[in-house]
């Protein structure tokens, strides 16, 4: 029994993400991924005795980008404030972020999940600085004898995103963060690696008799950094909270951790016992007055977001799973474009994309960011089929030529002498020749059995090494059986 | 050839005429330290090696004929909460008593830019949190005047060094009067900038909000001078205020006439000694005969301003603290496991004060109990700033004393809300973010009184004029204590 014959589950996330800035939030050091432990720090960003922020004009930059991409009110005016606890990653003691006026609020997403869809609000996003990482001499904080800091993400921007408790299962959560990231990626705020971490999700969830409008008691389930850790977490949580339930307990408010290996949540801490954080206006930075302009200005720079993306190629006579699978990839919408600008036949570039191209790119380990088939080279061999030039069949030989070798369709062709034969009296030899040898099948077919037909055409295309022009071989294998 | 006691335009041309090379004149106050720290104590760290290095290099400047400016060469000292790189830089606590820092404090490259002789770092309350020095994790130290006395805080080591003649000038912080309560004790001028007219990049927080870094020198000319160094725009402070500097030199005329001067009833009240009262009625009547126009004004919120201080001041002390954790640098306890670790760091290294405004600032803080304090006491500060610049849009400037009484003995306050009292008339200036200067005004038996004159925001020219006034027709900065006295 599953808990969604009882219950219904209602969901909210908060959702971490890396804004994509060179330099970190309150100083110059680098944002990049890696590097030796502790070589992207300055005074600054190690939060020594006396130094000050200084606010990177690109995080509230991106931080807008994001909110008008999610739908939100730009707030006319922001401000940090300090976040206090203790915790040895964090070397102030307190995280500069932002309380009580966040600088987006009020928007949504679209939401689709078996064709139904639906809006998932957005409460907020805020700019705050990541902390350091602890880094441990034994596998687990508890096989260690000592811990290290490594404080080179310390000071990498973040915006934290806190969806509405909207979300009512496991697969409306995951449709939503699914979406929420592409948005992301698409308006280029974020380069959302999640296996760099660049993408966290902490989860709020609750269950309440099916038909019930209150809320049930939470749990949080923090510093989840993948889809399928999020999927699991949930789908393990909200089992064990109908478990509580249907027993006549009660479930505590508390936040929990998921084990990734044991694949259960684990206490953390309780209500009572969680941090007080002393919110307060950060001293050490001014007020913010974002005006219209500024705005606007933000506004332009926005590209095409997945949304109106996947209408646009419905309108070009996609079905909904096909726009929706060119989509779900950034690189490969780009790549979809690319192709439609020389050739505008959306059905066929789609076909291509996501069949014979997509599978050599798995094959190959790689992505449409560094697809070796260049989109004119696709678009130059599908014109080629178009004029006859090759057949189908012979397309995909030159695809994977033109993956392997990057040399343009067009050479390969001619180097591998693959250009289709149209000309009647050499078939005509063939397929004479095809005949004599296949004496039953002539009969099959003169007996009326048409399916002998296309055995007969695949003989020729396989004496031809499937260069023959199959209009030609069907034509005239047609006179000759007459 | 005796330069200590000179002024800074005196020394300036004595080296500029080469008639004392920058490390002759280094050397011989380093002597005058050696001499007289024993008793006074105003110093927690000497450098006498990084000072005759840069001693050298002025006077290798000067032997090639280039010019140089008004400070270059000339000895001075630091308040030990502004950090110089590769110099121990302690805010007088144990939790720092090994902090070398990786970078120099803006005023402190400013300074090295002109050519300033850091001879050491001076003595304070611990974090910059008391008003006698008494909280330095260390030492007390004894002011020139009476070694049984205090020389005020927390900028007391800066006070102290100026008053003994040890140092030219020195540059100390003021987050409620910690500049000017130490400078009346000591009788030096102390000028508290405007908030945002010097750059904080550099000096270890206390309250961010409010803390503001000073020059202390003996004379108004001399303080003008150093503000000249070290006032204006950094981009390294988000509250440092771009301004247009003016050279503030150039207000140093012998004139106040027409000068309309406030003088808010408020501060004359509770706690004020009737011995400290006379000395500033007779200094207003001075500037009365000078020309200047005087009249009794009212800031109605004054009396809140104390305790809204000490909700706001130990709230961001709380936060800007938290940081000494023993992880990463200063202090560390050993105990078992980070946790521990951290609590037992805290414990041991921090002092009674330190502790005593960590907690206050925590509950404030706290959830439940935010709007009741901390809140509120924004919203004092609010009208308390309001009252400042509903009676500035009336007067020039705004004159009291700068503290209820003169220096007191060691040892004698032991109560904190006694000695939180004796801030009481310069606390609602930082609330404000206004500049104020404290001078001499003159002497009740033999101890000075210091005089405090508030201005507008920016307005640190006309604060320099009135005092410069004063202190050409009073000349109590000739004074010079018995201890130094006894010593020619």
């Amino acid at each position: 029994m599953s808990y969604q014959d009882k219950y219904e589950m209602v969901c909210g996330v908060e959702t971490h993400v890396e804004l994509a800035t060179k330099t970190k939030i309150f100083c110059g050091c680098t944002t990049e991924f890696g590097g030796e432990q502790n070589t992207h720090v300055c005074p600054v960003c190690l939060g020594l005795p006396g130094v000050l922020p200084v606010l990177n004009r690109e995080v509230v930059n991106l931080a807008i980008k994001a909110g008008l991409a999610l739908n939100c009110e730009i707030a006319e005016f922001t401000k940090f404030d300090r976040k206090n606890y203790y915790y040895p990653d964090l070397p102030k003691n307190y995280q500069t972020s932002q309380y009580d006026l966040p600088i987006c609020k009020k928007g949504w997403v679209e939401i689709e999940v078996i064709g139904k869809s639906k809006k998932g609000g957005i409460t907020r996003a805020h700019m705050e600085e990541d902390a350091g990482k602890l880094v441990h001499s034994g596998d687990s904080i508890t096989a260690s004898d000592s811990s290290g800091v490594d404080y080179n993400r310390t000071g990498v921007p973040l915006l934290e995103i806190v969806s509405e408790p909207d979300m009512r299962s496991v697969d409306e959560v995951i449709a939503y963060l699914q979406e929420l990231v592409q948005i992301l990626d698409y308006a280029g705020v974020s380069d959302c690696r999640m296996e760099q971490g660049s993408v966290r999700f902490d989860v709020n969830v609750s269950l309440r008799p099916l038909g019930s409008k209150d809320f049930g008691t939470r749990t949080e389930i923090k510093n989840l950094n993948s889809f399928t850790a999020v999927r699991r977490c949930l789908e393990y949580e909200t089992e064990r909270q109908a478990a509580v339930l249907d027993k006549g307990e009660k479930v505590i408010q508390e936040t929990r951790t998921w084990d990734e290996n044991q694949g259960v949540t684990l206490s953390l801490r309780t209500k009572e016992e969680a941090h007080d954080y002393r919110y307060f206006p950060e001293p050490d930075l001014v007020p913010l007055k974002i005006d219209r302009d500024w705005v606007e200005r933000i506004r332009a720079t926005l590209p095409e977001l997945p949304a109106a993306k996947r209408e646009r190629l419905k309108g070009l006579g996609l079905s909904a799973y096909e726009a929706g699978i060119i989509t779900s990839n950034k690189a490969m919408a780009g790549y979809f474009d690319q192709v439609m600008q020389k050739y505008p036949e959306a059905k066929v570039v789609a076909n291509w994309i996501m069949g014979d191209l997509s599978a050599l790119l798995n094959a190959g380990n790689q992505s449409f960011e560094d697809c070796p088939v260049k989109p004119y080279q696709l678009a130059d061999m599908l014109l080629m089929i178009d004029k006859g030039e090759i057949s189908g069949k012979i397309a995909k030989t030159v695809l994977e030529e033109i993956y392997s070798s990057g040399k343009d369709p067009a050479a390969i062709v001619k180097e591998k002498g693959l250009v289709q034969i149209k000309d009647e009296g050499a078939l005509e030899k063939i397929i004479s020749e095809v005949l004599a040898n296949n004496p039953k099948s002539v009969a099959d077919y003169r007996g009326g059995k048409e399916k002998a037909l296309g055995f007969l055409v695949g003989q020729v295309m396989k004496a031809t090494q499937g260069k023959a022009n199959p209009e030609l071989v069907n034509k005239i294998l047609k006179e000759k059986l007459k | 050839m005796k330069t200590v006691g000179k002024s800074l335009a005196e020394l300036h041309k004595l080296l500029v005429n080469k008639e004392i090379s920058s490390v002759e004149l280094t050397r011989e106050y380093l002597d005058h330290i050696r001499e007289y720290e024993p008793k006074i104590k105003a110093f927690i760290t000497i450098t006498e090696d990084e000072a005759l290095k840069q001693a050298e290099e002025v006077d290798k400047a000067i032997a090639q004929g280039e010019e140089i400016g008004p400070l270059a060469g000339i000895p001075m000292a630091l308040k030990d909460n502004l950090c110089t790189e590769g110099i121990v830089t302690t805010c007088a606590s144990q939790m720092l008593r090994d902090f070398n820092p990786p970078y120099d404090a803006t005023v402190v490259s400013r300074l090295k830019a002109a050519g300033a002789v850091l001879v050491g770092k001076l003595n304070m309350d611990e974090f910059a949190m008391g008003s006698s020095t008494e909280n330095s994790g260390y030492f007390p130290t004894a002011n020139p005047w009476d070694l049984s006395r205090v020389p005020g805080g927390s900028s007391g080591g800066s006070a102290a060094s100026v008053a003994a003649g040890e140092v030219p000038y020195s540059l100390g912080s003021d987050t409620g009067g910690s500049i000017r309560q130490p400078a009346a004790f000591c009788g030096v001028v102390g000028l508290k900038p405007t908030y945002g007219a010097v750059s904080r990049y550099g000096l270890v927080a206390f309250a961010s909000s409010l803390d503001q870094i000073g020059p202390l020198t003996r004379t108004v000319e001399d303080n003008a001078l150093v503000l000249n160094a070290i006032a204006g725009h950094d981009p390294l402070d988000s509250t440092s205020v771009p301004f247009n500097k003016p050279d503030y030199t150039q207000f140093l005329e012998n004139n106040v006439r027409g000068l309309k001067i406030g003088v808010p009833k408020e501060f004359f009240g509770l706690g004020l000694k009737q011995e400290v009262a006379a000395v500033i009625e007779q200094a207003i009547k001075t500037f009365e005969q000078l020309g200047a126009k005087i009249e009794e004004c009212s800031l109605p919120h004054m009396e809140y301003a104390l305790p809204a201080y000490y909700i706001i001041a130990p709230a961001e002390c709380s936060s800007n603290l938290a940081r000494y954790d023993g992880v990463s640098y200063g202090y560390r306890a050993e105990a078992d496991g980070m946790i521990e670790m951290c609590k037992t760091t805290r414990a041991k290294a921090f002092g009674q004060e330190v502790k005593r405004r960590i907690m206050l600032g925590t509950y404030a803080l706290s959830s439940g109990y935010y709007d009741a304090y901390y809140l509120k006491a924004q919203k004092v500060r609010t009208l308390v700033k309001q009252d400042f610049e509903r009676v500035l849009a009336q007067y020039d400037i705004l004159l009291s004393p700068t503290t209820p009484t003169v220096a007191y003995k060691l040892g004698e306050i032991s109560d904190p809300v006694t000695c939180y009292m004796g801030d009481v008339y310069t606390i609602p200036v930082n609330l404000a973010g206004l500049p104020a200067i404290s001078l001499p005004a003159g002497f009740t038996d033999g101890l000075p009184v210091g005089m405090q004159l508030i201005g507008n925001y920016f307005a640190e020219g006309l604060l320099y004029r009135a005092a410069y006034v004063f202190e050409q027709n009073t000349g109590y900065y000739k004074e010079i204590p018995g201890l130094l006295r006894e010593a020619d």
